[in-house]
C-alpha cells in the first residue's frame, strides 16, 4: 500500500475530492495545513506598517491506496490541483506498512 | 460644552423633548464603550482579545460607580480655585431634586450626570488600546480608577464645569477634544513611557486577528458619536445640536476619504483598517469643531485630521515607543488638530460669536485653543506617567514575560476567545452504544468540563 500526501491550494479541494470519488477512492483525511514554497509568501499593511506573511494557507489531502492504483490516483490528483500559477503545491507518496479498519479489524488492503 | 442658554423669559423649565432627546444621547455614548473595546479587540492577536475587550468593558464597572459617589461631583460641583468642584449634594447623587434643573438648562440634573458619566466612562477606556497584550488587570483596574480620581474629573472640571480655568477662558471644546480625547491620548503616552514595549515589538507581525470585529466597533463608535456630539448642547431650543450632528457626519466621511487616499498613495491598498481608523480620527477632530464650523468646514477639519493621523500612526516605529493601537496617533493628534483648527474654522456664527482665522477673526481664538491642547496634554501626560510609575514600583504594571507570550487572556482571564479545536469537543465522555460498561465506570469522575 502507498500513503499519497497532497498539499494543494484550498480552493482546489472540491475538485480533487469529486476527481477521487470519480476515480473510486472510498475515503480520504483533509487537514489544513500551511506553508510555503517557490511562491514564497505575501505581503499585507496595516496602518502603514508591512508584515511579509511567510506561511500560506494550504490544504493537504492524505488518501491510501494500493500499490497498482498508486500512480494512477497521483495522476488523478495532479490533474485536478492543477491551475498552472505558481504555488499549486506538490503531491508525494510513501509506502505503508499496514493499515486496519477500526470497527472490524479488517487488515491490509482489505482494509482500504 | 456651551454656555448656558439664555431663554428670553423666566428659568428656564423642564422640557420633556429635551429630557427624553438627551436620555437617548446618554445610552448612545454608553455603547460607544462596547464599540470601542470591539474597535481595538479585533485589532490585537488572537491571544489577547479578551483581555483587550475587558480593558474597555471594566470601565463601565468601576467609573460608574467612582461617579456616583464622587466623581460628578468633583467634576460638576461648585467651583473652587478655578481647578476642582465639589458639591455635597451631588455626593452619592444623594441630594438631587428628581425634577431639579441642570443649571441654565431644560434638563434634570440626573440626565446631565448620566451623560457625562458616559464620557467620563470611555475616556480612560480609550487609553487601553496603548497597553495591549502586557498589562495586569489589577494594575489596570487600580490604574482607572486613579487616573479617573486625579486626571478625568479635574480636567472635565477646567473644560466644562462652570468656574473651571479653560471654560472661563474661552477655550472651544465643544464635546471632548481636550477633556477626552487629547487627556486619553496622552494619558496613553505617559503610561508606555513608563512600562515599555510588548515583547517583539517591531520583530514579531502584530496583525489584526479580525478585521470585520474592527468593522464593526467602528460602526458603532460612529454611531454612538452622534449623540456624543449632538448631545454636548443638551437640548435641541436653537439648532446648534443639529449642527453638530450634520458635521460630525460630514468630517468623518472626508477622513475616511483621506486617510484612504493616502494609503493608497502611500502604501498601494485601500484598506478597512484604514477606513475604520480614518472614520475614528475624522470622530475625534469634529468633536470639539463641530459646533463652531460650517459643514464646508468640517471637510476641511475631517481631512486635515485623516491625513495628519495616517502619517502619524507611522511615527511609533522611528521612535520606538509602543503606541499598540495607535490611541496617540489617532486620539492625540486627531484631538490636537481639531481643538486647533477650531482656531481657524470657526465662523462665529453657530455656538458662540468667537470667530477663526479664516474667518476675519485673527489669532485670538486659535491662542485660547492651544492653551487648552498645551495643558490638557502636559498635565494628562506627566500626572498618568507618574501613576503609572507608582503602581509599576508597587504592585508591577506588566505580566510576566512568559505569561505575555503565551497569551494574557489564559493568565489574567482563565479564558481563551476562540474554540479553533474541532477534536476532543466532547467525544471522550460520550458514551457510544457498544462501549464496555468497565471502561466507562473507569473514567475519572472529573468535575472540569474536559473540553
Amino acid at each position: 500500500m502507498k500513503l499519497i500526501t497532497a498539499v494543494v491550494k484550498p480552493h482546489r479541494l472540491d475538485e480533487i475530492k469529486e476527481a477521487l470519488q470519480a476515480f473510486g477512492v472510498q475515503g480520504l483525511t483533509v487537514t489544513e495545513a500551511s506553508g510555503y514554497g517557490r511562491q514564497r509568501g505575501h505581503t499585507e499593511v496595516y496602518r502603514g506598517a508591512e508584515y511579509t506573511v511567510d506561511l500560506v494557507p494550504k490544504i493537504r489531502i492524505e488518501v491510501l491506496a494500493e500499490d497498482d492504483d498508486a500512480e494512477q490516483l497521483i495522476d488523478v490528483v495532479v490533474k485536478a490541483a492543477r491551475t498552472g500559477k505558481i504555488g499549486d503545491g506538490k503531491v508525494w507518496s510513501v509506502p505503508v506498512d499496514t493499515a486496519v479498519r477500526v470497527r472490524t479489524g479488517e487488515r491490509g488492503p482489505d482494509a482500504l | 460644552m456651551p454656555p448656558g442658554i439664555t431663554l428670553a423669559a423666566d428659568a428656564p423649565e423642564l422640557s420633556a423633548a429635551n429630557t427624553g432627546f438627551m436620555l437617548i444621547c446618554s445610552a448612545l455614548v454608553m455603547l460607544m464603550t462596547p464599540g470601542l473595546a470591539f474597535f481595538y479587540g479585533g485589532m490585537v492577536r488572537v491571544k489577547s482579545t479578551l483581555n483587550m475587550l475587558m480593558m474597555s468593558f471594566i470601565s463601565l464597572g468601576i467609573v460608574t460607580i467612582l461617579w456616583v459617589l464622587y466623581g460628578f461631583s468633583l467634576a460638576f460641583g461648585t467651583d473652587s480655585g478655578s481647578l476642582i468642584g465639589w458639591s455635597s449634594d451631588y455626593v452619592g447623587l444623594s441630594g438631587i431634586g428628581i425634577t431639579q434643573l441642570w443649571d441654565g438648562y431644560t434638563i434634570p440634573v440626573y440626565v446631565f450626570a448620566v451623560f457625562q458619566l458616559m464620557f467620563a466612562i470611555i475616556t480612560p477606556a480609550l487609553i487601553s488600546g496603548a497597553l495591549a497584550d502586557r498589562v495586569k488587570f489589577t494594575a489596570w483596574a487600580l490604574f482607572i480608577t486613579l487616573w479617573a480620581t486625579v486626571v478625568y474629573f479635574p480636567v472635565a472640571h477646567w473644560v466644562w464645569g462652570a468656574g473651571g480655568w479653560l471654560f472661563e477662558m474661552g477655550v472651544i471644546d465643544f464635546a471632548g477634544g481636550t477633556a477626552v480625547h487629547i487627556n486619553a491620548g496622552a494619558a496613553a503616552l505617559g503610561v508606555i513611557l513608563v512600562i515599555g514595549k510588548r515583547v517583539g515589538f517591531k520583530k514579531d507581525p502584530m496583525r489584526p486577528h479580525s478585521l470585520p470585529l474592527v468593522m464593526l466597533g467602528a460602526g458603532l463608535l460612529w454611531f454612538g458619536w452622534f449623540g456624543f456630539n449632538a448631545g454636548s448642547w443638551l437640548g435641541n431650543d436653537d439648532g446648534v445640536g443639529a449642527v453638530m450632528f450634520v458635521n460630525t457626519q460630514v468630517a468623518t466621511a472626508a477622513a475616511m476619504l483621506a486617510w484612504l487616499a493616502y494609503e493608497k498613495i502611500r502604501h498601494g491598498s485601500f484598506t478597512t483598517l484604514g477606513a475604520a481608523s480614518g472614520a475614528v480620527a475624522g470622530l475625534v477632530a469634529i468633536t470639539p469643531s463641530g459646533g463652531s464650523c460650517s459643514p464646508l468646514g468640517a471637510i476641511g477639519i475631517g481631512a486635515v485630521a485623516g491625513l495628519l493621523c495616517a502619517m502619524a500612526v507611522g511615527l511609533k516605529y522611528r521612535f520606538g515607543y509602543d503606541d499598540s493601537l495607535d490611541v496617540v496617533g489617532v486620539h492625540l493628534v486627531g484631538g490636537v488638530v481639531g481643538s486647533l483648527l477650531v482656531g481657524f474654522f470657526a465662523t462665529g456664527g453657530v455656538q458662540s460669536d468667537a470667530k477663526g482665522l479664516f474667518y476675519g477673526g485673527g489669532f485670538d481664538q486659535l491662542g485660547k485653543q492651544a492653551v487648552g491642547v498645551f495643558a490638557v496634554l502636559a498635565y494628562s501626560l506627566i500626572v498618568s506617567a507618574i501613576l503609572a510609575f507608582v503602581l509599576d514600583k508597587t504592585i508591577g504594571m506588566r505580566v510576566s514575560e512568559d505569561d505575555e507570550i503565551s497569551g494574557i487572556d489564559q493568565v489574567e482571564h482563565a479564558e481563551t476567545a476562540y474554540d479553533f479545536s474541532g477534536a476532543g469537543g466532547g467525544a471522550g465522555s460520550r458514551k457510544t452504544a457498544s462501549a464496555p460498561a468497565e471502561t466507562v465506570a473507569a473514567a475519572p469522575q472529573n468535575k472540569k468540563v474536559d473540553a
